[in-house]
């Protein structure tokens, strides 16, 4: 199958995109965003998960989960292209909810086969879910699960969950006697225990969370082979998310030089800061092409789909890194304070750019696929 | 990747057949001789001969100037000239010789050109039959391309010039020159004048061709002085004092950031030329020994190989994107990435294929012991003309500063 030079991003994509965006733009300021998430530096209180909840049905309502899911579980089945411009505006957002962490779980029970479908009905209806699969020290194989299941029940920890106190299910990764398999299961069930943990990133909520005899239902067999499909939109999911926030953090800190004034210039004149602003858009646009591209070859080109999604994930993990550098870096003695919006973005940027796999990782899983593993 | 010929138009996909069909029996075999990696490093007669031989083949079919208007000895299609580069490039045929004429000369002529000149001059361009050159920089104007000093007095109906041209590549065989003068020397950008000058015709009646020597120790461009050259009023283009505004539409497709695609061909695997590209670089770490095993199992270098993979991808892809309007935050913002990038993705491409080749980089051109015949570090150090020419990536990081992210201009 070959890519449609459009990369099929249709009308239909188009405005979605843009409703999203204007959606945010009249609902969710980052004035609102830094109010909800940062009004108490205090370190040492509990971890917390504030988010708008009432906004988020709202998003519901406008059926925004519903879009990955495929028509048979009576989702709207919309191609990787269109999701990903929907989910590059909630990235320019940074609109905490579950979003991505819901989609990750619709693309691995799209990847299930017939008996991911019954969960998937329940996503359709609105119900929110995250992926519990990576262990403690944060492998991003799923092989590498602690949870282990036996007759049935679910024991051991999954570590790094993404959004784990704001969704309503688990789609659990656990080791048999003989292979892995995938779990279904209430995030509130009885055995199950959310140890919220303390994170940079305000924007998100993570979770380790334990397994005592948690009964649940098995959705998938050969678990590993649903994963290693679903995982390219994973991927591209999250780098779609990072190329939106990117793109605020350009325009924020672009805004700032054009209006701060030092040397009787704005600061923006100087070659030392335009050169850098310049190459922070660079990087985004470099980033971004690979998204659509990576997005363009899940929906026509899957046998390339893994190939570039690590293209993509690994520019835009780059791309985090240098464009929240940059952004608080040029807003001086201002970014570096707590009531400055960039930290909001720095912090999830950071959050982004390891989260499934840095660009390193994925560089290394690229050269497996184009010039073949270490013997 | 990308079938770009799913997306066609009808007539886009007519033309496509066209350009398959006549490619199929009409692309010229490889010469016994070895061209230069561009033309602007062409350097012997054999090789200006060959490579005329073949723009006038493919103008003659109709795969050169193919959205210019038939006026004008054009093909007056519409975005067809980006179908006939894609087969050219899939056919791997040898490049256009006339890349100054058909990338900058063209796009400039139809837009500021007056109808007899343009009558006259581009089927001329298209075909292949004149070559052109441009003179813009002079030794004391480089990046402040306004600066330029070059004057050009008035006399009468006609103008008398007088200066220095730089960096001219394809000068010694170029027919025209597209040329900014200064006319007014009270102001800068305002004291400007665009215009095409003869240059074979006027060889030693007012113009001198002198070869400059590349640090790849190549030929190709050159310095070209005017010592009373007198030229007819009637080669202007655009108004008096309008030339940094006719030159602009000139620099916009010489980054190839203009409205008109440029006819350019390619794709030849000629034994002697060799792209600063990944493909190639993989090549050379399959084949190459490092710290006893290859180089392509070496993971540091994998992963510096695959930071150039995914650099190169994101390129092409930003070439498909700028196609499609939804997923742009800034008309031109793709566009103005487009040479700086293309520059130096390629420059450390090259780098990173000299420490991939290790001691055997040092190893030039004619050393029989050179992999890859010693292009290497001729290819590395022919980077540098493309991160200088055409406003260097340090005048493009203004560019893209200024006009895409609107900050305070460096004057």
């Amino acid at each position: 199958m070959a890519q449609p030079d459009d990369y099929g991003f249709s009308e239909e994509a188009s405005l979605l995109k843009d409703s999203a965006r204007k959606f945010f733009k009249n609902n969710f300021s980052t004035d609102k965003l830094h109010q909800m998430v940062a009004d108490n530096p205090d370190s040492s209180k509990p971890p917390e998960s504030p988010w708008d909840k009432e906004l988020w049905q709202q998003l519901l309502e406008l059926g925004w989960t519903l879009l990955a899911v495929p028509e048979s579980a009576q989702g709207l089945g919309l191609p990787a292209v269109a999701v990903a411009g929907l989910v590059e505006e909630a990235g320019r957002a940074a609109f905490p909810c579950p979003l991505l962490a819901t989609l990750n779980a619709t693309y691995v029970l799209a990847a299930c086969g017939d008996s991911g479908n019954a969960a998937l009905k329940e996503i359709a209806e609105g119900a929110t879910a995250t992926l519990a699969l990576t262990n403690r020290t944060g492998s991003w194989l799923p092989q590498d699960t602690e949870v282990r299941v036996t007759d049935r029940k679910l024991n051991g920890t999954a570590w790094f969950v993404q959004d784990a106190r704001k969704v309503d299910r688990l789609l659990v990764c656990a080791k048999k006697d003989t292979g892995h398999s995938l779990y279904w299961v209430a995030s509130d069930a009885s055995g199950i225990t959310v140890h919220a943990d303390r994170i940079v990133d305000l924007t998100r909520d993570q979770a380790h969370v334990e397994f005592l005899n948690v009964e649940a239902e098995e959705v998938c067999e050969d678990g590993l082979k649903a994963l290693e499909q679903a995982f390219p939109a994973i991927w591209t999911m999250l780098a779609a998310d990072v190329i939106g926030a990117a793109e605020w953090q350009l325009q924020t800190t672009t805004e700032y030089a054009r209006t701060r004034t030092q040397f009787e210039r704005p600061i923006g004149f100087f070659q030392a800061v335009k050169h850098p602003l310049v190459d922070v858009m660079i990087q985004i646009d470099e980033a971004k092409s690979l998204v659509y591209n990576a997005a363009c070859a899940i929906d026509h080109e899957p046998q390339r789909a893994a190939e570039y999604a690590h293209m993509a994930k690994a520019s835009a993990s780059e791309t985090a890194a240098f464009a929240s550098s940059r952004s608080v870096q040029f807003h001086g003695g201002i970014g570096y304070t707590w009531e400055c919006f960039v930290q909001l973005y720095f912090k999830r940027q950071k959050h982004s750019q390891l989260l499934w796999g840095d660009a390193a990782w994925h560089r290394a899983r690229l050269a497996d696929i184009v010039l073949g593993e270490i013997g | 990747m990308s079938d770009s010929a799913s997306k066609d138009t009808l007539e886009q996909a007519e033309f496509r057949q066209h350009c398959r069909d006549w490619l199929r029996n009409n692309t010229p075999a490889e010469p016994s001789f070895r061209l230069p990696i561009s033309a602007l490093e062409i350097m012997t007669e054999e090789q200006l001969t060959y490579l005329k031989d073949w723009q006038q083949s493919a103008y003659d079919a109709g795969l050169v100037g193919c959205d210019y208007p038939v006026a004008y000895g054009g093909g007056g299609r519409s975005n067809c000239q980006r179908i006939a580069n894609e087969e050219m490039h899939r056919a791997k045929t040898p490049y256009m010789p006339n890349i100054i004429g058909l990338g900058m000369a063209a796009p400039t002529l139809l837009q500021y050109g007056q109808e007899e000149m343009k009558k006259h001059l581009l089927p001329r361009l298209f075909s292949g039959e004149d070559i052109w050159c441009q003179g813009f920089s002079e030794p004391g104007s480089g990046s402040d391309l306004a600066s330029v000093q070059t004057f050009a007095q008035r006399d009468g109906d006609a103008w008398v010039i007088n200066g220095h041209k730089v960096w001219t590549s394809l000068a010694h065989f170029a027919a025209w020159m597209i040329i900014l003068l200064r006319t007014d020397k009270t102001q800068k950008h305002g004291g400007l004048s665009y215009f095409v000058v003869p240059i074979s015709s006027a060889l030693d009646q007012g113009v001198s061709v002198k070869p400059l020597i590349k640090m790849t120790g190549e030929t190709g461009f050159n310095e070209v002085l005017f010592e009373d050259l007198q030229v007819d009023d009637g080669l202007r283009l655009g108004a008096l004092g309008h030339g940094w505004q006719v030159a602009t539409t000139t620099l916009l497709h010489e980054r190839d950031a203009g409205e008109l695609v440029t006819p350019r061909s390619g794709g030849m695997k000629n034994a002697a030329t060799h792209n600063a590209n990944t493909a190639n670089l993989i090549d050379l770490a399959r084949n190459t020994q490092y710290n006893g095993k290859a180089a392509v199992e070496d993971p540091l270098l994998r992963d510096r190989i695959m930071r150039q993979l995914i650099r190169e991808t994101a390129l092409e892809e930003n070439q498909r994107r700028t196609r499609l309007p939804a997923l742009l935050e800034h008309p031109a913002r793709l566009q103005l990435q487009n040479k700086l990038l293309r520059s130096e993705i390629a420059q450390q491409t090259a780098a990173l294929a000299l420490e991939v080749a290790g001691a055997s980089a040092s190893l030039y051109l004619g050393d029989q012991n050179a992999p890859a015949a010693g292009q290497w570090p001729l290819a590395y150090m022919s980077t540098y003309g493309n991160t200088i020419a055409a406003g260097t990536s340090e005048v493009q990081r203004n560019i893209l500063g200024e006009r895409v992210l609107s900050l305070a201009k460096s004057k």
